[in-house]
């Protein structure tokens, strides 16, 4: 359980990293700046467990992998938003950062309200409010890559073609 | 049978395929830069398998280059280790990387080319498929050589009729923001044809696959033609023979038709790359600084445009005018024929070569409160430095008669 955090749409990966931290690589170090310039407030009160709720094409922009890292390493459990940027939405799944796309759930959930998300049925509660919505459920290839924590932790143990070969199965 | 994407996707995966489709395919090549491939090397570390491929590899150092801190040097060096360790055959610091990687042959039609950056979709102009991607699967990239992709589904725009004069590719790319939106085409293959596309050189032509990034585009891609064909025999020292193929019987998600020939110079204003304005709408608006360079217009051509229109004219006294050359294949060719003496005697500041100022590291950085009009591609609050700075984009033929003013000028005035 969470507190909720929202944002705007179309909120680019400046606004959730400036390119100027992006010299390091370090997830508690860019945690300290994520969303410094639009929510300085964020990176001091965040705790473990609380959830971004963004708009529309969330995180687009530039290719930074910072953008995701930032977010995971502030504690955040995940992403809610209508829809993503593209290279965010790869980015945020390679890293281990959960994204659900759900645009009920972004219409009405409001800053500070309780939010519990269970990752494996997509099913998310707002407690302030009492209401439940149900995000999109993620292509089996996806959801074996955010299973393993990751591509890299994935490829460990797997070889490349094993993804496909669940995601066609 | 298809869209472009699916024509190129297809001969890849070696049977038909359609939008929808999730492919596991073999890559090209692989490509990244300063800002992205340390993450990379952490990744590939991670995962603790061989490269498979070094040939399939290119680094480049451009984003922050030559080091303007420690912290690039660090980066930088720790890169440079790592070409020596892995023996990495295909390292560069020419120039902006995608630049370099058409200048060098690296871009041809058909191939699947990614790159952790992403305004990777500038390879489409030469009808391979670009995408940018995160280090990490770059770093995954580099052990299995291959990447996984959905079948995008297809917007075509049709371009038609020929410009006016002083109106370039970029004002009709700005235009085509404005009208679509930041994500107009998002997960979307953008196809870029008709008429005018055919018509124009491929300097011009980058300019719409490198800017299908600003809406959001999986992928910006133009057909391969005799103009394509042409440029990689005198300009590349890429091998053929190419192949040159167009979608066959393709199904779009939506077509948009546009008529370039009334279309005047165009701006996308600060904060967005989609709030775009006719210039006359914001002529006579005091910039600070006028900066020449990046991915989408540094080439030869746009330096070229700018140094005739300065030839013999001083530009603005309170207005830094800086000229980046996208890469030193440019500025020596520029250099050889005069243009950069040109640039200079008409009081233009000229860089080394990399992405200089764009994204405000070094070259050109601006303070709060300034404006800048720059022929970079996108204008996000903070790009350049000072979030409290104000980016506008337009054409090297734009920023030439705004360096001249000091205030954002239309260039038909101007062309000499
Ligand atoms: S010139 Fe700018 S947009 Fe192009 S690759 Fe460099 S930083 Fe990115």
């Amino acid at each position: 359980m969470g507190k909720a955090w929202t944002f705007g749409e179309n909120l680019n990966t400046d606004e959730i990293i400036p390119g100027r931290f992006n010299i390091t690589i370090d997830p508690l170090e860019l945690a300290k700046h994520v969303f410094c310039e639009i929510k300085p407030e964020y990176a001091k009160n965040v705790k473990s467990g609380d959830v971004i709720v963004g708009g529309q094409n969330f995180g687009c922009g530039s290719s930074r992998e910072h953008a995701p890292i930032a977010i995971k390493g502030s504690q955040a459990r995940c992403v809610i938003a209508p829809s993503y940027a593209r290279i965010f939405f790869r980015n945020a799944i390679n890293i281990g950062l959960p994204i659900l796309e759900c645009p009920e759930a972004v219409a009405d959930i409001d800053e500070g309200n309780e939010v519990n998300v269970d990752l494996a049925s997509g099913q998310i509660t707002n407690i302030t409010k009492g209401h439940t919505y149900k995000a999109r459920a993620l292509p089996d290839f996806v959801l074996k890559i955010a299973e393993a924590g990751g591509i890299v932790n994935f490829l460990k143990e797997h070889d490349i073609e094993e993804l496909m070969m669940n995601a066609e199965g | 049978m298809g869209t472009l994407i699916e024509e190129i996707f297809s001969r890849k995966a070696g049977r038909s395929v359609r939008a929808g489709e999730i492919l596991l395919l073999d890559v090209d090549y692989i490509m990244s830069h300063d800002n992205t491939t340390p993450l990379a090397i952490k990744a590939f570390r991670e995962i603790g398998k061989p490269i498979l491929d070094k040939n399939r590899i290119v680094l480049h150092l451009d984003h922050a280059y030559p080091a303007p801190n420690v912290l690039a040097a660090e980066n930088h060096k720790k890169i440079i280790e790592f070409v020596k360790e892995q023996e990495l055959p295909h390292f560069y610091k020419q120039g902006v990387c995608h630049q370099v990687m058409i200048e060098e042959g690296y871009i041809m039609p058909g191939a699947i080319v990614i790159g952790a950056d992403s305004h990777s979709n500038t390879y489409g102009a030469l009808g391979a498929f670009g995408a940018g991607l995160g280090s990490t699967e770059i770093g995954v990239a580099w052990v299995t050589g291959k990447c996984w992709f959905k079948v995008p589904e297809t917007i075509r725009i049709e371009l038609t009729g020929k410009s006016q004069p002083g109106v370039y590719a970029k004002d009709v790319m700005i235009y085509i923001a404005g009208l679509l939106g930041m994500d107009g085409a998002t997960y979307r293959s953008v196809e870029f044809g008709g008429e005018y596309i055919e018509n124009l050189p491929m300097n011009e032509r980058i300019v719409f696959p490198n800017m299908s990034t600003e809406i959001g585009a999986k992928c910006g891609l133009i057909e391969a033609d005799s103009v394509t064909t042409r440029f990689l025999e005198s300009d590349t020292p890429a091998q053929g023979p190419f192949e040159t193929f167009g979608p066959v019987n393709p199904r779009y998600e939506r077509v948009v038709e546009i008529d370039v020939s009334e279309l005047p110079p165009q701006v996308a204003c600060h904060p967005d790359v989609d709030h775009v304005k006719p210039l006359e709408e914001v002529a006579g608006l005091e910039v600070n600084e006028v900066y020449i360079g990046t991915c989408t217009n540094a080439r030869y051509e746009d330096i070229e445009i700018v140094a005739r229109m300065l030839k013999g004219k001083k530009v603005n006294p309170l207005t830094r005018v800086i000229v980046t050359p996208a890469s030193e294949r440019i500025y020596k060719k520029a250099m050889k024929n005069g243009l950069i003496e040109i640039l200079m005697e008409a009081g233009c500041t000229v860089t080394g070569t990399g992405c200089g100022a764009c994204i405000g590291r070094h070259g050109g950085i601006l303070a709060a409160g300034e404006r800048a009009l720059t022929t970079m591609n996108r204008n996000f609050i903070g790009r350049m430095g000072s979030p409290q700075a104000e980016i506008y984009l337009a054409s090297p033929a734009t920023a030439a008669a705004t360096a001249l003013t000091g205030r954002i000028t239309d260039p038909r005035g101007y062309l000499a």
